[in-house]
């Protein structure tokens, strides 16, 4: 419990219209987007200015209070579920406001709370590009993408939200204000601070304010889908635009059960007996297109490409990524609960990826459906289950411990793009051994002693 | 709690619907409310786990449930835009009336909507007498009125700019008819619904001025009743069975193809709602009612469907005629996806040019009686329409549904930008000299 005296201050702080701590309304913000034990936080606060936030989290730290930040609570990791003992959640959703958009020095300044796809719209609107398009852009916040240093569909050629971030400012778990990094390109002032924080899922300090790299658009794109009837050609061919120097902006894969799916959703016409799908798009200068586009399809049809569909128009180009967004409706509409991982592999061994997947849902009698980003090797295998059949979910956790056992195998990583959060602290050893927890650990006691910020994400504790 | 748990075997029935939310929260995209409030339980998302929790009795809140269930427009926008096909009008509607049950009704709306509207005749004797005495209501006129379909009260409240009851509603212009099906046999059933009927009588005027153009039989019964929607929003599922009786003994079994309305909130409510509520009736009303909505539809689609001649258009040509500009009621493009043929409708009148306003499928804020208990959000959601109106440049807007009417009226009045508002069969009706 927390006292009364205190939520009396948090409400002299922040205004009582931003102190939720009724019973109905803490309800409504003790789970996230990951499939967890939901927990009921002790107060919700909705600061709706930066400046309070030094004191918020002063008296969180003087009063031994676990403090998590949400954004749009889209976090499929469990990262923004509020701890079991006091936990505070503090929502980001009314910090929003884009502060600059500079076109001559092409960055941005935002607070934490700015929605991506706003964001990014904004930007173009100045003739400018923010690349980072993380799947729930439409919804997700911007501090809430670089404490998950999320990705997307552009990763390959543009890269994720870490090469984006050019500074900011944040609090540490005193309550005192921290400046990393710069509005400059280059920058070499102190420790990069910055890049510890990036991806530190909350549990390091909390954003006031973040910079962001902006850049010119490309000048024209061109769409296309491949057809093949193995995984393997698919791969093969990922493999080859690779190696012939070219970078697709994006090239994603959907697997025969993720393209039947699709098209008992849409009736798009897809190839029902496809084993895979590539769906490919080239950007830049409209003559650079042009020839790389001619390349991609020789290659495709080289490795064994059964059709190739080049977009004519808009309307094409919006139809082939149509059956891209279909797949994750397409595939969660089959079974009342949906689990999307994102273990993650170097691209060359997708192939051996799929076969593991599939392999596991044979052994454990479970429905997997795989899409996802064959550029980068970030797969998305789509368990679906229902949470309610105790036996069938057990089936699924097993499957899915075995899943990072597959990834790690093929030299891959239990994340692309998710985060650790709870669901996957369990699993951190296995990957990065011992000493690097140890170290973390260190890390997150010397910055933050009370353990007060998102305690448990990450390193377990 | 024995009480509590009787509530949670009631919600046990919504189960199989509250499983099927996934948590990822693209609701916040496109909810209106939520824009404006940032509040977890104004989305959909954050109202499916208070439910949850109140049904697995890890909530004890029911009346603080409530009231987050009812701080919803059900416009749609969340379901239609859900990845994972949660049904949540369907939801939203059962749960309302399953924790109105558990709670009761507040005895106003209790006696308004089971003592009144269940009555159609009487009502409509209300409502006229109401419309001679305007401005001058009585406190129990005003809860009459005002718990009803929309915002009939809106003469009470001084900052308001409303649209007066009609002196002259529609069915007392035009007494029932039922004429006999013609050479090509298309005989409709017109349901003008309560706010044409009562507000916006010229809009039934147009109706049957273009179906008549169009050589289209009309009947028409007199004393129809509601729709039911306001009753089943509030959560009198009793009221709500009561009206759809009353009018399928109306329009079960009568001879005609389709159930015509003006109203998208009526079309959507007869096509959708009342077979959703279908457990609820014993078989014989089940079959009437899946039969009556399969007939039913908008009467923008269904002009525009038989009628007109499909062709593409191009808006960049400035015809020079009166810019119009056209609102998606949420109830005709998110529940029925019917919005070509309203466009359609305006775009064969030369007299107009169509311009495309921006979020033109944005909500307008109106919600039925959601605007009335919660005018100022209601207005705060409006807002943003009324800029996407005058950022267009249009001197007319128009749309398919009465309640968006008086929602965009309200809004477009009050800052005296002298834009008015049309359904989109006036334009059409207009066009036809």
């Amino acid at each position: 419990m927390i006292k009364q005296s205190l939520i009396r201050e948090f409400e002299k702080l922040l205004g009582v219209q931003n102190v939720l701590s009724s019973e109905t309304d803490r309800h409504a913000y003790s789970y996230d987007a990951a499939m967890l034990e939901q927990v009921v936080p002790e107060l919700v606060l909705r600061p709706d200015r930066t400046e309070p936030l030094s004191d918020l989290i002063r008296l969180c730290n003087e009063n031994r209070l676990p403090l998590t930040v949400r954004g749009s609570g889209t976090n499929l990791s469990g990262g923004t579920i509020p701890d079991k003992k006091n936990g505070v959640v503090v929502l980001t959703n009314a910090l929003n406001r884009i502060l600059e958009i500079n076109a001559e020095d092409l960055y941005a300044r935002v607070e934490p709370g700015v929605i991506t796809a706003q964001f990014a719209g904004k930007v173009a609107a100045r003739g400018l590009f923010y690349p980072p398009d993380p799947g729930s852009q439409a919804v997700s916040t911007l501090g809430g993408n670089v404490a998950e240093n999320a990705g997307g569909l552009r990763g390959l050629k543009y890269g994720v939200t870490e090469n984006y971030v050019m500074g900011m400012d944040f609090f540490d778990s005193n309550g005192e204000l921290i400046r990393t990094g710069s509005r400059t390109v280059k920058c070499v002032t102190g420790f990069n601070l910055k890049s510890l924080m990036i991806g530190s899922e909350g549990t390091l300090g909390v954003f006031k304010e973040l910079i962001l790299k902006l850049i010119p658009p490309p000048l024209a794109s061109q769409a296309m889908l491949a057809v093949f009837d193995s995984v393997e050609r698919a791969s093969q061919s990922v493999s080859a635009i690779i190696a012939e120097k070219m970078v697709p902006c994006t090239l994603e894969f959907l697997d025969n059960f993720t393209i039947r799916s699709v098209e008992a959703f849409r009736h798009a016409g897809l190839p029902t007996e496809a084993q895979a799908l590539l769906l490919i798009e080239m950007d830049g200068h409209p003559a650079q297109v042009a020839e790389e586009t001619q390349k991609v399809e020789d290659i495709c049809r080289r490795e064994g490409a059964v059709r190739i569909q080049k977009a004519k128009d808009d309307a094409e180009r919006d139809a082939i990524w149509q059956a891209r967004r279909d797949a994750l409706p397409a595939l969660s509409r089959l079974k009342p609960t949906t689990v999307l991982e994102d273990a993650t592999v170097p691209r060359s061994k997708i192939p051996a990826m799929v076969r593991g997947i599939n392999e596991l849902a044979r052994k454990y009698n479970i429905q997997i459906g795989t899409f996802g980003h064959a550029g980068d090797g970030n797969l998305h295998p789509t368990f679906l289950t229902d949470r309610r059949d105790k036996a069938e979910f057990a089936r699924v956790e097993k499957a899915i411990d075995e899943l990072f056992e597959i990834a790690l195998k093929l030299g891959g990583t239990l994340s692309g793009e998710h985060g650790i959060g709870l669901a996957k602290s369990k699993y951190l050893v296995q990957e990065t051994g011992q000493g690097t927890i140890r170290l973390s650990r260190k890390i997150k006691q010397s910055l933050d002693p009370e353990n007060i910020l998102n305690p448990g994400k990450i390193i377990g504790g | 709690m024995a009480e509590l748990y009787e509530l949670s075997m009631l919600l046990g029935d919504l189960e199989e619907q509250l499983v099927t939310c996934m948590r990822c929260g693209m609701c916040q995209a496109v909810c209106p409310l939520y824009a404006e409030t940032g509040r977890e339980t104004d989305v959909a998302r954050g109202k499916i786990v208070l439910l949850e929790h109140l049904s697995r009795e890890l909530l004890k809140e029911p009346e603080a449930v409530k009231q987050r269930l009812e701080n919803c427009l059900l416009c749609g926008s969340c379901a239609a835009a859900c990845p994972s096909g949660v049904k949540v009008l369907d939801l939203f509607l059962k749960a309302r009336a399953i924790i109105n049950g558990y709670l009761g009704l507040p005895p106003a709306k209790k006696a308004v909507f089971r003592q009144i509207m269940t009555r159609p005749a009487l009502f409509n004797r209300l409502i006229s007498i109401a419309s001679r005495f305007q401005g001058v209501f009585t406190r129990p006129a005003g809860e009459i009125l005002g718990a009803s379909c929309a915002r009939f009260e809106s003469a009470l409240l001084q900052d308001r700019h409303f649209m007066p009851l009609a002196r002259i509603p529609w069915h007392a212009k035009m007494p029932e008819t039922d004429e006999p099906a013609g050479p090509d046999k298309t005989k409709v059933a017109f349901y003008p619904g309560c706010l044409v009927d009562k507000v916006f009588p010229d809009v039934a005027k147009s109706s049957f001025k273009a179906l008549r153009h169009h050589g289209v039989k009309i009947y028409m019964p007199a004393n129809q009743a509601c729709c039911g929607i306001p009753a089943l929003s509030s959560g009198d599922r009793k009221a709500f069975m009561q009206m759809v009786r009353c009018n399928l003994e109306l329009f079960a079994d009568k001879d005609f193809q389709y159930l015509l309305t003006p109203c998208a909130t009526c079309t959507a409510t007869i096509k959708e709602i009342w077979p959703m509520m279908g457990q609820y009736f014993p078989p014989e009303e089940q079959e009437k009612i899946t039969a009556l909505a399969a007939k039913t539809m908008d009467i923008t689609q269904f002009i525009a469907d038989k009628y007109v001649l499909q062709r593409k258009y191009d808006d960049s040509v400035d015809k020079g005629g009166v810019k119009v500009t056209y609102h998606d009621p949420c109830h005709l493009k998110k529940s029925l996806n019917v919005h070509v043929q309203p466009r359609t409708l305006i775009r064969v009148n030369p007299a107009y040019t169509f311009v495309e306003m921006d979020e033109a499928d944005r909500c307008c804020g109106m919600g039925g009686s959601f605007g009335l208990q919660h005018y100022d959000l209601s207005k705060k959601v409006g807002n943003r329409k009324r800029q996407n109106i005058y950022q267009s440049g249009a001197e007319v807007v128009s749309t398919a549904c009465p309640a968006c009417m008086l929602q965009l009226i309200d809004l477009l009045s009050q800052s005296h930008a002298g834009i008015r508002v049309k359904h989109a069969v006036q334009i059409y009706a207009q066009g036809l000299g």
